[in-house]
């Protein structure tokens, strides 16, 4: 399809160039989606709607059925316009300070995501150097490991919130603690399997030299490593992200998407439930592109093939 | 620099006080799940300084557990080895060889000069020593122009050579290799074996080279150690008459084909033992 477009002699139209790139098959699924919700608005809240005209007793189109299901204050499902207008009124409808402000609730998860995927990737790249260069903690960590994770996250969150205030920490650092707690685990399994990537061959080379074992972490296991440590990192933050907004919510937590989130189902304002949604999502969205974006400059400076 | 007849006529015969490898007695018995297994048994051994050595074997025979005791990769279970007169182990702290794998086994992420530089880098040389060693020898191995290609642009041959220079790079008298042609193709080998024996003769190094190929081993070797397996041990030691200058054409000369022929006897001999 490249080729189709260098030998071309005229720019081609958009809609060629459109449909010779990844923009139109994009488009058609995000239309799908789109109608697809539509339709679900409309099947949803219809019962609510009809019972609404019953009681009213006005008499109704399947037109006018169609368009009120659209424009119901609590909705079961609200209509994608309805949520982008909600995010419309409180992103840049709003002044960045308030208290109603969208970006001001997704700053205050994202900065306790961030501690937390901080503290939980240095946390699992350590633990997966002791794993790997110590036979007693090979044998005793990592099942601890792994059993961390079978504890559902719901459950544990108000316990840690509950012992870290009665020990005197409140705060952002708990919140960040629970994304710690989710966030470690893909990082220890990647850099354990990272850290052990590099083949016999290249291990006896080294051994060869007599290089010591930091030399041989350094020069050989830690880049052996790397490729291995972006792939958790991205699943960390996604997850990262998660505990934040989990952590939000048995907490009473007055700002933060899950406070947002909490706030909404209290008062049924789903309209601000699914844009607290929206807004997760392209904050997800944006942290694990950037991390994509430090995996490809870094695999570039390492001569990756491309 | 340049191969001096004279010189390298007297290296032919090993002198005793400057042995480089002396094994006596070696055997190493490897325990596995199945059992234990005889990878080496009863096996004398000297390798002179300059020498060139080659071990040919069926697989099993011990070629290259012999060549991994001489590096302290594996460690003997019975009998005494010495490499420069020091044991394995302090021979490898004292960084006594370079090590050449069958896999090039370079580091992806190094450039070729970056990969040559490694063990300099380890072993504590300064900037500018590594760049003039790296700079030297990869002008050995005919790879002067690459410095700054990563190892997946290079094709397998060039690569085995990067791989080599870095063996060579910190001037270890004694080069072991195990099969570093083993994975290339015949014109490229016969072309390697040629740069190989010019390198051997200009730097002097005493070489271990471990093949399965019989031409390979008569057409490099000062000495042909022929082996065979269960146990692992030496079955015939071949003297090569044939002069240090080798065009690639010497395989076509009748002593070439007679200790050709002596070899193959040798590995045929060891194999009927079962």
């Amino acid at each position: 399809m490249s080729l189709a477009l260098t030998t071309a002699p005229a720019a081609p139209s958009l809609l060629h160039r459109l449909a010779a790139g990844k923009t139109l098959p994009v488009l058609i699924v995000l239309a799908a989606l789109l109608a697809l919700w539509y339709a679900f608005t409309v099947y949803l809240n219809a019962p609510w709607q009809v019972d609404a005209y019953e009681r009213a007793g006005t008499t109704w189109t399947t037109a006018d059925l169609v368009r009120d299901t659209m424009a119901q204050e609590r909705p079961v499902m609200p209509a994608p316009h309805q949520v982008a207008a909600e995010i419309w009124k409180t992103t840049a409808g709003t002044r960045i300070t308030s208290k109603r402000s969208l970006f001001h609730h997704a700053w205050v998860t994202l900065s306790s995501t961030l501690l937390g995927f901080l503290i939980g990737t240095v946390l699992g790249v350590l633990l997966a150097v002791g794993i790997v260069h110590n036979r007693a903690m090979d044998k005793s960590v990592m099942p601890w490991v792994i059993a961390s994770q079978t504890i559902p996250i719901l459950a544990i969150a108000p316990m840690i919130i509950v012992v870290l205030n009665a020990i005197g920490l409140s705060g952002l650092l708990p919140k960040a603690l629970i994304s710690t707690y989710l966030s470690f685990f893909p990082v220890v399994v990647g850099m354990v399997k990272g850290f052990r990537s590099p083949e016999v061959n290249q291990l006896d080379l080294m051994r060869t030299y007599n290089a010591s074992g930091p030399q041989t972490f350094w020069k050989l296991r830690w880049p052996s490593a790397l490729p291995y440590l972006f792939t958790s990192m991205k699943v960390a933050v996604a997850i990262s992200l998660v505990g934040a907004i989990v952590g939000e919510l048995p907490t009473g937590a007055v700002a933060g998407l899950g406070a947002r989130l909490l706030a909404g189902s209290y008062y049924g304002q789903t309209v601000q439930i699914w844009s607290a949604l929206f807004m997760a999502a392209a904050l997800a969205a944006l942290l694990v592109g950037v991390i994509g974006i430090g995996q490809r400059l870094v695999m570039a400076r390492m001569g990756e093939k491309p | 620099m340049n191969a001096n007849p004279a010189i390298s006529q007297e290296m032919v015969t090993p002198n005793p006080t400057s042995n480089v490898v002396e094994a006596r007695g070696l055997g190493l018995t490897f325990e596995t799940n199945d059992g234990s297994v005889r990878a080496l048994s009863n096996v004398d051994l000297t390798v002179g300084k300059g020498e060139f050595v080659s071990f040919i074997g069926p697989s099993g025979c011990g070629k290259t557990t012999f060549l991994r005791v001489i590096a302290d990769l594996e460690q003997q279970t019975e009998g005494d080895i010495r490499v420069n007169g020091m044991t394995p182990a302090e021979a490898r702290r004292s960084r006594a060889y370079g090590y050449v794998f069958q896999a090039a086994g370079l580091f992806p992420w190094r450039t070729i000069e970056d990969n040559v530089a490694l063990p300099l880098e380890i072993m504590g040389y300064s900037r500018a020593e590594q760049r003039e060693r790296v700079h030297r020898t990869l002008d050995l191995v005919n790879l002067a122009g690459f410095e700054k290609k990563f190892p997946w642009q290079l094709s397998g041959g060039m690569q085995q050579r990067a791989s080599i220079a870095r063996a060579l790079a910190f001037d270890a008298d004694l080069l072991l290799m195990d099969e570093p042609f083993g994975a290339l193709d015949e014109i490229v080998r016969d072309h390697l074996n040629e740069q190989l024996l010019d390198l051997w003769a200009r730097t002097q190094k005493t070489i271990c080279f471990v093949t399965h190929s019989i031409p390979e081993a008569v057409y490099l070797s000062t000495r042909i150690v022929v082996m065979s397996p269960r146990p692992g041990r030496v079955t015939d030691v071949i003297e090569s008459p044939l002069p240090r200058e080798r065009p690639l054409d010497i395989r076509e000369t009748p002593e070439f084909l007679e200790i050709a022929h002596r070899v193959r006897e040798g590995l045929r001999a060891g194999h009927s033992d079962e």
